[in-house]
């Protein structure tokens, strides 16, 4: 217990009205792989930032001690320069810069006030074979995937003489493929004596990678469990504060008529209008039946739903869908909608809400028709979702960009349950939800599914999948590859078609 | 993920300061105005709130308050409009050539130009909604086309005289229908303005107190009651002295009441119709609007074509005034109604602003212009303050934005 790189204890750190964080005790071993785990909102975060400098010293109580020396540090820089390096769930890169010019960049390689490309492109190579990031340094950041994207943020705090490497949530985008290869990359980084310090909801992944897990609820530590302790029933207890069960409500299907029905779906890329995204795919869903729709990241499943869903995405689609065995062509998300078809998109803030507006107009924002808005009735029905939805907020006038990722979640759900569908397509439903809230989410699709209509899932764990689903298409490179029962399926089958390759 | 619910735990935990915030954000723009007006009340030895002073600064500045109207609609979806200044010249233009030189009956002439001015939102709306060019380009393109468009059917010089009922609308006042009433020491005012005046309160009054009723039955949280009131009290006041100055010099501007009612308008369709919802959808989060199945390109069409309708009546009304098109009419009438919605408490992301906030942004720029120039200020001096407000509005909009955590 004695080389620890990093002390932070007492730190506790009050915003008005509230204790963000309470006297909490983080110490983290050199060369150790550290997770943090903890619901949203537990203060994982903010204890980040206090340990950066974001909230600079003396805007918290608590005392931070860094390689053996106390520290003080007044903003990013200072961290930084001493060697703590963090890199964010949302990615700090510059798109339209190349790979070189990202890594250096506030870092310049330069020879009297000019840069020297030749010396920036070749350290950067040198940076990218050490993450295995084998592409062009001059390659623009916009055209890479975001796996390699992260790879690149990596390379550039190694640029950078890190120590005390940080990630927050670095494999949430990620799919199977490129989580591993990160993980991967983690326990080399280790192997040179890089400490990492990583915060992260996927569970399975943490038991596979870390040597301590720091468990983080309400604002104070709750617990450092040792790599012998960790399951993933232990940690869960831990985040939530009581023994989970059963992470999935029991259910038991109705299941009547076909409700919806696609054929020969074909839809072309818009970017590259000769590549198929999804390629001749057909499915069937029925009232009162959870389906879920399994593929690596890059499969078609978004493009694929959101064709469907009015034309949202695409060009040069064919096939056909049929409503309750009668064919339609919903060419507008609005004739989509008429139809009694749903979707509730994987990118809550980007695509699926007005964050500046309150929680009424944003459940209302699909179903308003005619001229006049009744304003008394929207409160009437928002404030019956409030209740029914367990929306924690102050009030239906709550702005929606101030709720925590579960109740924003809660909102899109009620706006699209509002239109009153019969087929809702929930893309990522419970995408950066924690765990008692995944629960409640998973409640209201049961819930959906006994009140007859048919829901498609869209989701990259496959335990969710299991827990939930009915039936499991599987899709890869945008052709069904596989259907399977809920009962008969495992991880392994799923994966195993997810990965079929195109027979050619 | 997990920085969003700190804040949001913040705000639960201290309501109190929150609601004061959210006030300071929404009704400064109004504090400010009654301070500026305040000031100047002093500055000039109140010659800014005679009669006719009052009605000068309306009836001056009518043709950017309309302007403004149109401007804030855009600017909440996202969009701008650098093309009214020259609207407003090609349309007067227009209707200059057809009651002047083509001899056209007025309600004809006006017809003609109010559908040539939607014609003009048409085309740039087609560019800015369907083909997909930044409004700030299509609008910078339309500035000059309109601006070459309008000398093009002036000849380069200026075309009038104007028929009477023309000028009375921009420049006149409503008859003394009901005949002059004595209110003491004030002398003689106008009934009929008076009378229009108290229904206004009436009205307004009315409206607030249905919808204040509206809320609490459905157990909503609602402003003190002394609160209430004493807002109701003050927009009586301000209307009824406002009402009994104009009133005291020559009845109500045509204007006056032009104005009124498209405020009264605009309001309802931003606030009350889905129309108006829509707008704020696009501008809070395009992409969530589209796929909640709001049909954006056609809403930024129409806010388009009515921005160019809107413009058309303001070519008309300030041509009308001057008794004369010109070519330069008109010129920077743009830049006077962008900045009156930003100080009117626009945001420059879109998604938020109000009719009302754009008028009173609108009235702030022009008690400057006007206070200033009584007290014999240079008009550069007025240029000055002009857009150290402006940067002071945004810059203050910003801050308490920021403060609140409202980051996106």
């Amino acid at each position: 217990m004695s080389d620890n790189i990093l002390r932070m204890s007492g730190i506790t750190k009050t915003f008005p009205g509230v204790k963000a964080l309470r006297d909490v005790t983080l110490s983290v071993r050199r060369g150790e792989i550290h997770a943090i785990c903890g619901e949203n909102g537990a203060g994982k975060s903010t204890l980040m930032k206090v340990l950066s400098g974001v909230y600079p010293h003396g805007d918290f109580e608590g005392s931070i001690e860094f390689d053996g020396q106390p520290v003080e540090f007044r903003g990013i820089r200072d961290s930084e320069h001493a060697g703590i390096v963090i890199i964010h769930q949302e990615l700090a890169l510059s798109p339209q810069l190349s790979v070189a010019e990202n890594i250096f960049l506030g870092n310049e390689r330069a020879r009297r006030g000019l840069i020297d490309w030749n010396r920036t492109n070749y350290e950067a190579g040198e940076l990218m074979k050490r993450v295995g990031l084998r592409d062009n340094p001059t390659r623009q950041v916009s055209d890479l995937g975001v796996g390699k994207q992260q790879l690149v943020e990596i390379a550039k705090a190694l640029s950078k003489n890190v120590k005390l490497l940080i990630l927050d949530e670095p494999t949430a985008a990620l799919n199977d493929d490129d989580s591993a290869h990160l993980l991967d990359l983690l326990r080399g980084l280790r192997d040179e004596g890089i400490t990492c310090v990583i915060i992260s909801h996927k569970l399975n992944e943490v038991i596979s990678i870390a040597d301590n897990v720091t468990i983080i609820r309400d604002g104070q530590t709750i617990e450092t469990l040792d790599r012998q302790d960790l399951t993933e029933d232990r940690i869960i207890a831990g985040m939530v504060g009581r023994a989970l069960d059963n992470r999935f409500p029991p259910h038991e299907p109705t299941i009547g008529e076909e409700v919806l029905r696609i054929e020969d779906w074909t839809v072309h890329s818009p970017a590259q209008p000769e590549r198929k995204v999804v390629d001749g795919a057909s499915l069937t869903l029925r009232r009162g039946e959870i389906v879920g729709l399994a593929g690596l990241m890059g499969a078609g499943r978004t493009e694929l739903a959101m064709s469907v869903f009015g034309r949202a995405y695409g060009v040069n689609i064919s096939g056909s869908i049929y409503k309750d065995g009668v064919r339609i062509e919903p060419k507008s998300v609005g004739e989509a909608i008429e139809h009694g078809l749903a979707y509730a998109t994987e990118d809550r803030k980007r695509y699926g809400l007005n964050l500046i507006e309150d929680i009424k107009t944003n459940i209302t924002a699909a179903s308003l028709k005619g001229l006049w808005v009744d304003e008394a009735e929207e409160y009437r029905v928002a404030e019956g979702f409030r209740k029914s939805m367990n929306i924690k907020a102050p009030g239906v006038a709550s702005v929606v960009g101030k709720l925590s990722g579960g109740n924003q979640q809660k909102v899109v759900l009620s706006k699209w349950i509002l239109t009153e569908p019969d087929v809702l397509i929930l893309d990522e439903p419970t995408r950066g939800i924690d765990v008692g809230a995944k629960y409640e989410i998973y409640t209201i699709i049961n819930q959906l599914a006994d009140q007859g209509k048919a829901v498609l899932v869209i989701s990259s764990e496959l335990p969710e999948l299991l827990g939930l689903c009915d039936r499991i298409y599987t899709l890869a490179e945008g052709r069904i590859t596989g259907e399977l029962s809920g009962r008969e399926a495992t991880q392994e089958s799923l994966m195993h078609l997810m990965t079929k390759g195109n027979p050619r | 993920m997990t920085t969003t619910t700190a804040p949001a735990k913040q705000e639960a935990a201290a309501p109190g300061r929150r609601r004061f915030s959210l006030n300071l954000r929404s009704s400064g723009i109004y504090i400010a105005f009654a301070l500026i007006v305040l000031l100047f009340s002093v500055l000039t030895d109140g010659a800014l709130l005679q009669p006719q002073n009052i009605s000068n600064i309306i009836v001056q500045n009518s043709y950017v308050l309309i302007l403004a109207i149109g401007m804030i609609l855009i600017i909440i979806a996202g969009h701008i409009d650098l093309s009214v200044g020259s609207v407003v010249a090609v349309t007067g233009a227009l209707a200059a050539v057809l009651m002047v030189n083509m001899g056209l009956a007025w309600p004809l002439a006006l017809g003609i130009t109010l559908v040539a001015g939607g014609l003009i939102g048409a085309w740039q709306g087609f560019w800015v909604a369907y083909f997909g060019i930044p409004a700030f380009i299509v609008t910078l393109a339309g500035m000059l086309l309109f601006r070459a468009l309008t000398m093009t059917v002036l000849g380069n010089q200026g075309i009038g005289p104007f028929p009477d009922e023309v000028r009375t609308l921009a420049n006149g006042f409503t008859d003394g229908y009901l005949g002059n009433i004595g209110l003491g020491p004030l002398g003689g005012a106008d009934l009929f303005s008076l009378i229009v005046g108290l229904l206004a309160i009436a009205g307004m009054a009315a409206s607030q107190w249905k919808a204040r009723k509206g809320r609490l039955g459905y157990g909503q949280a609602v402003e003190p009651i002394a609160l209430f009131t004493g807002k109701l009290v003050v927009g009586a006041v301000l209307i009824l002295f406002l009402v009994v100055q104009l009133a005291r010099f020559k009845n109500l501007p045509w204007v006056l009441v032009l104005l009124a009612a498209l405020v009264l308008g605009y309001s309802v369709l931003a606030g009350r119709t889905v129309f108006g919802r829509r707008i704020y959808a696009i501008g809070g989060n395009m992409q969530a609007a589209v796929l909640s199945g709001v049909k954006v390109k056609s809403v930024v069409f129409w806010l388009f074509v009515n921005m160019g309708v809107l413009s058309a009546i303001a070519g008309i009304i300030f041509a009308g005034r001057l008794n004369q098109a010109g070519p330069t009419a008109g010129n920077s009438f743009e830049l006077d109604a962008i900045a009156a919605a930003f100080i009117g408490g626009a945001a420059v992301q879109g998604g938020v602003g109000k009719v009302v906030g754009a008028i009173t942004g609108g009235l702030i720029m022009a008690v400057i212009n006007n206070g200033m120039s009584l007290i014999g200020s240079p008009s550069e001096r007025v240029m000055l303050v002009k857009g150290a407000v402006l940067l002071a509005a945004v810059a203050f909009d910003v801050w308490t934005k920021r403060r609140s955590g409202a980051g996106r």
